[in-house]
């Protein structure tokens, strides 16, 4: 079990979900990836298929259409699947809040485990990040 | 008895798979210390396998029951072929005439798995996939068929043994003309093989979302990993016996796979993607060009 457990943590392989983001918090996760935070070492690639994926980047505010589309892609992925939102806007809608095309936050529409805010969060912070979710997928 | 525990366990699947993760880990440690990264720790291949079997499998709803039965084929064959390459390396005197064209052709069963399992799917992305694999096939097997006929001109039987022996007592294939051009004709078709960079059209991750593997999920896609891995293992020992077989003593032999494999990240590293067409044309133009020079060669005897 504890051999499980560390298996998932240790090689989370991550889809990107950009849901209706300004790009900003894509570049970032795309500099996380690079050789410079070099997050292979810790096992995390960037999945080309959803079904390949372990933990879900979510970017962006949801909008009518990209709400359907993103609960989709979470009913798609294989269980035991993460989500991890990226930036303000995917927390809490930032000033789009009283938008008239976003109709909820993204945690109404799929469950969500670790927030990043941020516009956009630094990948320092995207890792610390992930070094909570680690943490709290162990303690579970 | 002795031959289930071959196939199932000494040079069979668990030996080659071992071997095979930790070459897939050489291949990432080494990669990412080309691109001046720090690469992930030794036993990151074995996690990826154990994750990928603790998760749950999709089945897409149109999926037929090739879909299901793909990625046992294609591993089942490359297990039989690594425990016939490791027995005739134990043993050489277990080697049955005709063993080199069994071995050509278990070769092809992972390729054929892999489109199977994939125009199974239901998926256009991995429809794509599946032709472009196809098509990679047509234009790799002409070459490599060639390069081995080259072999079994110079030696005269088709028997591992007799190709084993032959080096042996007039040293490697590779020390010849038509051998050294023949080893680089099958180097490269061992890249396409392999599905390493240059030829990596069938999965492209970046334009067809891991093309022929889309679909799979869980322990059905940890069965695909593991038959890439001991694809990873044979295909440089394939090699070795075939042209570099003179001195097949462990130390010789591990020295030998790691240089080859060295060799094919090194190509993998230094090469971008290329074009399915431009695949094809590279296969059946020159490579298969210098597949036929060296077949001329070995016939005048150089």
């Amino acid at each position: 079990m504890n051999l499980k457990i560390k298996a998932l943590t240790k090689s989370i392989w991550v889809f990107h979900a950009a849901c209706s983001p300004c790009n900003n918090c894509d570049i970032e996760i795309l500099d996380l990836l690079t050789p410079r935070y070099d997050v292979e070492r810790f096992g995390i690639i960037l999945a080309g298929s959803v079904r390949h994926a372990d933990a879900l980047l979510v970017t962006g505010v949801p909008n009518y259409k990209t709400a359907e589309r993103i609960k989709k892609l979470y009913a798609q992925a294989p269980k035991p699947c993460l989500v991890v939102v990226i930036g303000s806007c995917a927390c809490g809608r930032n000033m789009f809040r009283e938008s008239y095309n976003s109709p909820c936050n993204l945690d109404q529409i799929i469950p969500v485990d670790v927030y990043i805010s941020g516009c956009p969060p630094k990948p320092e912070a995207m890792i610390a990040g992930i070094v909570k979710l680690i943490k709290k997928v162990s303690s579970r | 008895m002795k031959l289930v525990f071959n196939y199932l366990v000494f040079p069979g699947f668990l030996f080659s798979a071992v071997v095979g993760l930790f070459s897939g880990w050489f291949d990432r440690k080494l990669t990412a210390r080309i691109q001046w990264r720090k690469g992930p720790p030794w036993y990151q291949n074995f996690l990826d396998i154990l994750k990928l079997f603790s998760k749950e499998v999709i089945i897409p709803t149109q999926a037929k029951f090739t879909f299901f039965i793909s990625p046992f084929v294609g591993l089942c064959a490359v297990v039989i072929v690594s425990t016939m390459l490791g027995r005739v390396l134990l043993d050489p005197s277990e080697s049955f005439i005709g063993d080199l064209i069994v071995l050509v052709y278990l070769l092809v069963i992972p390729a054929i798995a892999l489109i199977l399992g994939a125009s199974s799917s239901g998926n256009p992305l991995a429809a794509v996939g599946a032709s472009r694999e196809m098509k990679l096939i047509l234009g790799y097997e002409l070459p490599f068929i060639l390069s081995i006929l080259t072999l079994i001109i110079k030696t005269g039987a088709i028997k591992l043994e007799a190709i084993l022996n032959h080096q042996m007592v007039y040293g490697s294939h590779i020390a010849s003309f038509s051998g050294v051009i023949a080893f680089l004709v099958t180097l490269l078709c061992i890249q396409a093989k392999l599905g390493a960079v240059p030829f990596d059209i069938s999965e492209a991750e970046q334009e067809i979302m891991a093309g022929t593997l889309i679909e799979y999920s869980g322990p059905l896609l940890a069965l695909f990993k593991l038959t890439r891995a001991i694809l990873l293992y044979i295909m440089p020992l394939f090699l070795t016996i075939l042209f570099i077989g003179k001195d097949i003593s462990f130390k010789f032999l591990f020295l030998k796979y790691i240089g080859l494999i060295t060799l094919i990240i090194l190509l993998k590293n230094t090469n971008p993607r290329l074009k399915i067409e431009q695949a094809i044309k590279f296969f059946w133009g020159p490579v298969s060009f210098l597949a036929c020079v060296s077949v001329i060669l070995a016939l005048r005897g150089w």
